[in-house]
């Protein structure tokens, strides 16, 4: 059976404070393809891998964040059926309509528990990533920086945990992959809808609506190596890494873009199906958990958002 | 390149920083610590600092952080200031320990 319902991050929308600075990282830097600019001094941008026109807006702000993430249903049906969830689950929904976005088609926009706007669309202009459907090569020559393959998922830190992780459940049909535990307080959970170890994933918070990171897939241990060698010549804020999560297994490295937002490219994490069982990690070994080789939480990587 | 002796009053802690350099950039690079380091982009608020006496360039910095009364009046993001002079400043900043029950 193919997935159905959502299928997977189809876009992140950021603010940024200065919208070259911005472009100049995302594009030079991480390798994101500009596929288009809009009347208010939006930018769209897609990573190589990806079909879609964009997966990655820069919006010109006073401040950095988050605007909204939103995901790609499998049809248009499933949009008004999430529309329904969502209603009945408590949560008001909106209608956006198609072309707000340019390319994007017709979205249900609410806020969730935790503070944070999320969209739901079912169609998005397709660009194509760059090389044949027919006998196609494994990549393209022309992709720079860190190649970056495609958005992978955000990390969010809210308020409201609990009804947060429970309105994904129920209401957008996540399911649980991962979590972290003190005794009966979850601290943190990965909630995914598709074969990933995680498209989605939320910290316990006091503040809502914050960004932790946005993350983008890299092909192997050896490109987040290099990806780190681009950060120190480039002079891009390091947060933490290159090292490997406990959560997820994935190799990683976090740094900063222009604006103070946080970004992650990493490599060779985990995957699931519907019936792999729940991984849960508890409070006391959450050094491990999160960065698995030198076991120590960093002040900045548990403390700074966006 | 010019360089500034900039003072943390909180610790007395020294450190000399050029005019290309942001705060924080200077402290990080001699090993120095007392202001926290965060995103170094102006966005996460973490190294709010006081002015207190000194001239500086600054940067733009997120409004959800420094209003622009803060700003207007020396309260600013280590990270977005680039010294002009010698500089003496307070820290407003902290890194919250988020996950409390860690």
């Amino acid at each position: 059976m193919a997935m159905t319902g959502i299928l997977r991050p189809g876009h992140v929308q950021l603010r940024v404070m200065d919208i070259d600075e911005a472009v100049n990282h995302y594009c030079n830097y991480m390798g994101l393809i500009e596929t288009d600019r809009d009347d208010q001094g939006r930018v769209y941008l897609k990573c190589w891998d990806e079909h879609d026109k964009f997966s990655i807006v820069l919006e010109p702000s006073d401040s950095s964040g988050m605007n909204h993430m939103a995901f790609k249903v499998r049809t248009e049906q499933d949009l008004w059926r999430f529309e329904s969830n969502v209603k009945n689950f408590g949560v008001e929904t909106k209608r956006i309509p198609a072309g707000e976005l340019n390319g994007c088609g017709e979205r249900v926009s609410f806020v969730a528990p935790g503070g944070h706007r999320f969209d739901l669309f079912a169609e998005k202009e397709m660009v194509g990533n760059g090389l044949p459907t027919t006998n196609p090569p494994p990549w393209p020559e022309d992709v720079v920086g860190m190649k970056a393959i495609r958005f992978d998922h955000c990390l969010l830190y809210g308020n409201d945990h609990d009804e947060s992780v429970r309105f994904f459940v129920e209401a957008l049909e996540f399911e649980l992959t991962e979590q972290v535990v003190d005794g009966d307080v979850q601290i943190a959970a990965f909630l995914s809808c598709s074969t990933k170890a995680h498209d989605i994933a939320f910290i316990r918070h006091d503040e809502p609506g914050r960004l932790h990171h946005a993350s983008f897939l890299l092909g192997s241990w050896e490109q987040v190596l290099r990806a780190a060698d681009i950060i120190s010549m480039k002079d891009i804020p390091l947060d933490v890494g290159p090292t490997r999560h406990g959560l997820t297994r994935g190799m990683t490295i976090y740094y900063f873009d222009p604006s103070g937002n946080r970004n992650e490219v990493f490599a060779e994490d985990s995957y699931r199906y519907p019936d792999s069982p729940l991984l849960t990690w508890t409070a006391d070994n959450s050094g491990q958990a999160i960065f698995y080789h030198s076991r120590t939480l960093v002040d900045s990587f548990m403390g700074v958002t966006s | 390149m010019p360089a500034h002796t900039i003072t943390i009053l909180d610790t007395n802690e020294q450190y000399s920083c050029n005019e290309s350099q942001h705060l924080l950039a200077g402290m990080v690079q001699l090993g120095k610590k007392g202001i926290p380091v965060g995103c170094r982009g102006g966005g996460c608020g973490v190294c709010k600092v006081q002015i207190t006496s000194g001239s500086y360039q600054s940067k733009k910095m997120s409004r959800a952080r420094v209003t622009r009364d803060e700003e207007e009046n020396d309260t600013v993001l280590a990270c977005r200031v680039f010294p002009q002079s010698d500089i003496q400043l307070k820290v407003l900043g902290h890194l919250n320990k988020v996950v409390k029950a860690v």
